[in-house]
């Protein structure tokens, strides 16, 4: 079963290669971009069955640092 | 004083560190591979020392963080042994939640390396007692993710509780509140991401990260 999660910043915590990707756009005159922030997207693939509880405690163990990121899991 | 340096695959500081603790206390410090479980018997100080532990995968000490040899530092920690974390080894404890906050790439987003001034904020620890309060030093720096970040509340908790150890006098990374060091609150835990170990020496260009050494050792001048 292939779990997808996604991290992500946390409202608020500077992103500083966010805001570089964003003077990048505009650089390559893409305007109208309003903001950009950057995160980590990880595919995992478990076994059929495996529950909500262990894939939350895979994120907020590991896969997130929950004092400055937010993770979402994302199931088939 | 029996002494450890924790050694990661990717870490680059630790013989840097094991100089440093070496020449203070006369003695070679353990050096203790990631994936032993347990501290050599006696270890009254332990180290983790700069560079990229597994390459920075993740994010920087997320995953030395869960290494086997972390559970005895932990465990050394919570019964008081002194543990000093450098660069990545502060990294190292943040993502291991001895210590508040965590480190996040440089505000500039360039790696930083050069020496800058450091204002001594708490001169009463076991790692600072040997510097004055409000005293400046001047440490080298050498990193990417040096940004300190904690939530609002949680500075003024630690400021408060005076375990902000070192700030940066000038600006660096875009560190909230330019912090540069942080001790745990039973005051034996500090990580800082300058390098004392590359101030030891006179050859060094200055000797100002000696005299943690020094304290942290037990061998106040």
């Amino acid at each position: 079963m292939k779990v997808n999660v996604y991290v992500t910043l946390k409202p608020g915590v500077l992103d500083p290669q966010g805001k570089a990707i964003h003077h990048a756009l505009e650089g390559l005159g893409f305007g109208g971009v309003a903001d950009v922030r950057a995160g980590r997207f990880i595919e995992l693939d478990v076994a059929d069955g495996t529950s909500d509880a262990d894939l939350e405690a895979m994120c907020a163990k590991l896969l997130a640092n929950t004092v400055i990121e937010n993770y979402r899991i994302e199931r088939p | 004083m029996k002494t450890a340096v924790i050694v990661f695959p990717g870490s680059n500081c630790d013989r840097d560190m094991a100089v440093a603790l070496e020449q203070v206390t006369g003695r070679a410090p353990a050096m203790v591979w990631h994936r032993d479980t347990d501290l050599p018997d006696g270890t009254d100080f332990i180290a983790l020392p700069g560079g990229f532990s597994y390459g920075d995968y993740l994010r920087s000490g997320a995953m030395a963080a869960r290494s086997p040899i972390l559970r005895a530092v932990a465990d050394a920690a919570r019964r008081g042994v002194p543990v000093l974390g450098i660069c990545n080894g502060f990294q190292v404890l943040t993502e291991a939640q001895l210590l508040p906050g965590a480190l996040m790439r440089n505000a500039g987003l360039n790696f930083v390396c050069r020496t800058v001034p450091l204002k001594v904020e708490n001169s009463q620890s076991l790692f600072t007692a040997s510097y004055n309060a409000g005293e400046t030093i001047n440490i080298p720096v050498a990193h990417h993710d040096g940004n300190y970040f904690a939530d609002a509340a949680t500075l003024d908790r630690i400021e408060g509780e005076g375990r902000v150890a070192f700030r940066y006098a000038d600006s660096v990374n875009g560190s909230a509140r330019a912090i540069a060091g942080v001790l745990n609150d039973a005051g034996n835990v500090l990580g800082m991401m300058p390098h004392p170990e590359r101030a030891i020496d006179r050859a060094h260009g200055g000797t100002d990260g000696l005299r943690l050494f020094e304290a942290a050792l037990g061998v106040l001048a």
